[in-house]
């Protein structure tokens, strides 16, 4: 690998020293093989006031790098190499009592996930007022809930007094930024801030912490997976890859001239970034019109899936023996063409979800229809149902999750096989070869289990046993949203390899509207149970109609960002 | 939250009726005749069988002996076991005495398991954690009965440190011994629930993001990692005081404390009914309040428990 340069020129901070200056940075992981090495030859320079993102996959060490700098990497990591300089003061290797004093006053921590990062046990009030304590600085409740309001907190005094699960996910990441910045430490470490959040929560809850670290002059450092996110919001990005800085620049520069070539692969795929549908037929010269060009489609392929009036009502216990109706899809209908990609969006509690596990026959309907292939599925008996679920197949989000850690990947694959009684022995162990084969899985990943392989390959693993029915339609829910971008991108351009080969019919339910725009060729956007808006992909991205479509749309991270056409 | 604790008061009723109708039954079927058993080789005149048998209702049926138990205890008159001893009096005497040692267990169980525990779960794999682990690994693998009389002979008879039996005056010193004794096994679990309770808490993300507001270090320990921790220990020890009041029969015997296990035993042996019903019942009572206490202690440890839905 060639060793692009990395410094940031400095040219025109002459004079200024910069805030945080980390130097060939090394770190180590102690693991039961021994020695890991994390991080190498990291550099990075952050000026005061000034936001810098990193920019990398999971475990690419961006996360580590940033740990370091406020002393909290896990007890099994250690740094064993360079400098971190705080306003000159080298901090790699500070006492412990050094760092309790920087850490909140000096340096202050936004962290990744907000369900997890609040102590459940505790008041958000009181957890604010100990941060304040232990920095020396005033912690009435006026002052808490000044710290919360400022976050953008509604009713700060009496939020104070709840605890972190009678908040929204969003709330929680509020009181988490309020908690980082309450005693207003010159930087600013925000770990993936808003990487658990829905597209427009995201939004609200970055630029507030842009209005309040630009009022405050806090130095921001930044760590996100979105290349587009960082471009938006940061001066400087730095990009890291296997432990190194391969590539560091200001924002939209490095963005439009990417030097490196894995830059160059993470601004190709950067699904926020990308624009078009990926269009594997039309590269391989099969028959196109069940892909693409939707207006040629309507007359072409037949209506395969329809859901007609669909309702579902939960009954929410609100004490003894009252309960309240709670509408989760209300009044959803729409049609699903054979051969086509359908996606469903909406944010998390929009229902997007449910109609999925509706069309599974996994829930069932208070209300309305659904169709499939002209017969009413709610009228299926037993036996027909069985037969059913081998044409209907699932793949579901998490790939860690999905798979059992007890079967090996053959057994896996096999395992609807022999549900569904087809095939002997050998025949279906050659369907099993098969299906590895058309998910690009190597064969001797037949014997391994689901821990020996990486998420990308456990999704690979699930599209497998999807497929291995062949079934006709395939729902995807949220089947990419926990991979990283590279890993989606590939996994992307699997299933549209598979439904050019197969002609499978796809529903993708994901909350991410950039993975729409690639794979989907009709939309339906969910709000609170309701279908707002229908249409063909490009209709809805280029003309929406309806307020939240926008909204949802101008959320994208990095949609504004003006690139030439030859890099999106 | 009064509602919840009235509900669970309410499910007294059908556990007690259960309770001790089933206790009572198996009595009523043990094999051999009580009052036969009384008077040992001695051949009764018929009469005085008759008079005895009709006295403590062994002439009923089941179900009428059963109801008139039930009528007795409603009434507060427990009657008198097979002695002719009041059996109230007699409880008042063993329960406050087994409640004493099982107290004093309950706190060496609860302030040195948590303390070790913490310890050991703070510095995993360290000397202290392996040194505990397997001292813990030991406890609880050698009986109670051989744990007592070695604990009597070598503090009670050697070192002199401690009386070796407590008899009948028993008290928060003389009981120390058989208390330690009493505690240990369950010290040794929840020494472990505690140690990895904590070292699975160390890890989790709200412990860093605490650290990285700038607490310092007791603090963190103290707020964020024990407090967490103590939630499954709670469960653990609450359901150990039950069986804490039930009287330990062998730790009692060795000691020779005049508690609700020896009781217990010898009514067992006698086929006392009546004494054997009262002190189930109380244990019933003692097990439902452990309990509702414990539910109440972990809403209070844990507020995303709440009991008014």
């Amino acid at each position: 690998m060639t060793t692009p340069e990395v410094r940031i020129d400095e040219a025109g901070t002459t004079g200024v020293r910069p805030l945080l200056e980390i130097r060939d940075l090394a770190i180590t992981f102690k693991t039961g093989g021994g020695e890991v090495q994390a991080v190498r030859d990291a550099h990075l320079t952050i000026m005061p006031g000034e936001t810098v993102a990193i920019v990398g996959e999971s475990g690419s060490g961006k996360s580590t790098t940033a740990l370091a700098a406020i002393g909290l990497l896990p007890n099994n990591g250690r740094v064993s190499g360079g400098q971190i300089l705080l306003d000159g003061e080298d901090i790699a290797h500070a006492s412990e009592q050094r760092m309790i004093e920087l850490r909140g006053n000096t340096i202050g921590m936004v962290p990744q996930d907000p369900m997890s990062n609040l102590n459940p046990v505790w008041k958000i009030g009181y957890q604010v007022r100990e941060t304040l304590k232990a920095n020396g600085r005033p912690s009435g409740p006026d002052d808490i809930a000044k710290v919360l309001s400022q976050a953008g907190l509604p009713d700060a005094k009496r939020r104070a007094n709840q605890y972190p699960h009678e908040f929204s996910g969003g709330m929680r990441q509020r009181a988490l930024i309020a908690i980082g910045l309450s005693c207003q430490p010159r930087l600013l470490i925000a770990d993936e801030p808003t990487s658990a959040l829905d597209v427009t929560v995201q939004r609200q809850i970055l630029d507030h912490l842009e209005t309040m670290t630009n009022e405050l002059g806090t130095s921001v450092l930044l760590i996100t997976h979105d290349l587009g996110l960082a471009a938006e919001r940061a001066d400087k990005v730095v990009v890291m890859y296997q432990g190194r800085v391969v590539e560091a620049g200001p924002s939209l520069e490095l963005l439009r001239n990417p030097q490196h070539p894995y830059t160059k692969r993470l601004v190709e795929s950067a699904p926020s970034l990308a624009s078009r549908r990926i269009q594997v037929a039309k590269e391989q010269g099969v028959e196109t019109t069940d892909l693409l060009a939707p207006a040629a489609e309507t007359l072409k392929s037949d209506t395969f899936l329809q859901i007609q009036d669909l309702r579902k009502v939960y009954k929410l216990r609100q004490g003894l023996g009252k309960a309240t109706d709670f509408a989760a899809v209300d009044g959803v209908s729409f049609d699903v063409r054979r051969g086509t990609t359908t996606a469903i969006v909406g944010e998390s509690g929009s229902g997007k979800s449910t109609v999925a596990k509706m069309v599974l026959q996994l829930e069932k309907p208070t209300d309305g229809r659904i169709l499939f292939d002209g017969v009413d599925t709610s009228a299926l008996k037993p036996a027909e149902l069985f037969k059913f679920r081998r044409r209907v197949q699932p793949i579901f989000q998490d790939p860690y999750g999905s798979l059992d850690p007890m079967y090996n990947i053959y057994r896996t694959i096999e395992e609807p096989l022999r549900v569904h009684k087809i095939g002997d022995q050998a025949s279906r162990e050659k369907k099993v070869r098969t299906l590895l084969d058309q998910v690009a899985l190597p064969q001797s990943a037949m014997q391994r289990y689901p821990n020996e392989l990486s998420g990308g390959q456990r999704q690979r693993v699930a599209i497998a046993r999807a497929l291995a029915l062949d079934p006709e339609v395939i729902i995807c829910d949220e089947a990419v949203s926990a991979l990283d971008v590279l890993v989606q991108a590939q996994v992307l351009n699997l299933l549209a390899d598979l439904q050019a080969n197969l002609g499978l019919t796809y529903l993708f339910i994901t909350h991410d509207l950039a993975v729409v725009r690639q794979i989907a060729d009709h939309v339906c956007v969910m709000e609170k149970g309701r279908l707002v808006e229908t249409g063909s992909t490009d209709e809805v991205f280029e003309s929406p109609k309806q307020d939240y479509t926008k909204a949802l749309l101008n959320a994208i991270p990095g949609a504004k960002l003006m690139l030439p056409p030859e890099v999106a | 939250m009064t509602r919840f604790i009235l509900r669970r008061l309410l499910q007294v009723i059908p556990v007690f009726l259960g309770t001790t109708l089933l206790v009572y039954y198996m009595v009523f079927a043990l094999p051999g005749d009580p009052i036969a058993a009384l008077f040992g080789d001695r051949q009764p005149p018929q009469s005085v069988i008759d008079t005895l048998r009709s006295q403590y209702n062994l002439d009923q049926p089941f179900w009428v002996q059963y109801g008139l138990f039930l009528k007795n205890l409603f009434t507060f008159n427990l009657g008198n076991d097979f002695t002719g001893q009041p059996i109230a009096a007699s409880l008042a005497r063993v329960f406050p005495v087994t409640a004493m040692l099982a107290i004093e267990a309950l706190a060496i169980q609860a302030v040195f398991g948590v303390a070790f525990g913490v310890f050991a779960g703070l510095r995993r794999g360290g000397w202290f954690d392996s040194t505990v682990l397997v001292a813990s690994l030991v406890v609880i693998a050698v009986p109670t009965f051989v744990l007592g009389f070695v604990f009597q002979l070598v503090f009670g008879v050697q070192l002199g440190w401690a009386k070796p039996t407590v008899g009948a005056n028993a008290n928060w010193v003389t009981l120390l011994l058989p208390a330690v004794v009493l505690g240990l096994v369950s010290f040794a679990y929840v020494l472990r629930l505690t140690r990895a309770s904590v070292s699975e808490n160390m890890n989790a993300d709200y412990v860093r993001t605490a650290t990285a507001k700038g607490l310092s270090r007791p603090r963190v320990v103290l707020a964020h990692i024990l407090r967490n921790s103590l939630i499954p220990v709670v469960t653990y020890l609450g359901a150990n005081l039950g069986g804490l009041m039930g009287g330990a029969i062998v730790t009692e015997g060795i000691f020779n404390v005049p508690g609700v296990g020896n009781k217990l035993y010898q009514a067992v042996l006698r086929s006392e009914g009546p004494t054997i019903v009262s002190i189930v019942s109380v244990l019933v009572l003692v097990f439902v309040v452990a309990n509702l206490l414990v539910d109440l202690l972990y809403a209070w440890l844990d507020p995303r428990i709440r009991y008014d839905q």
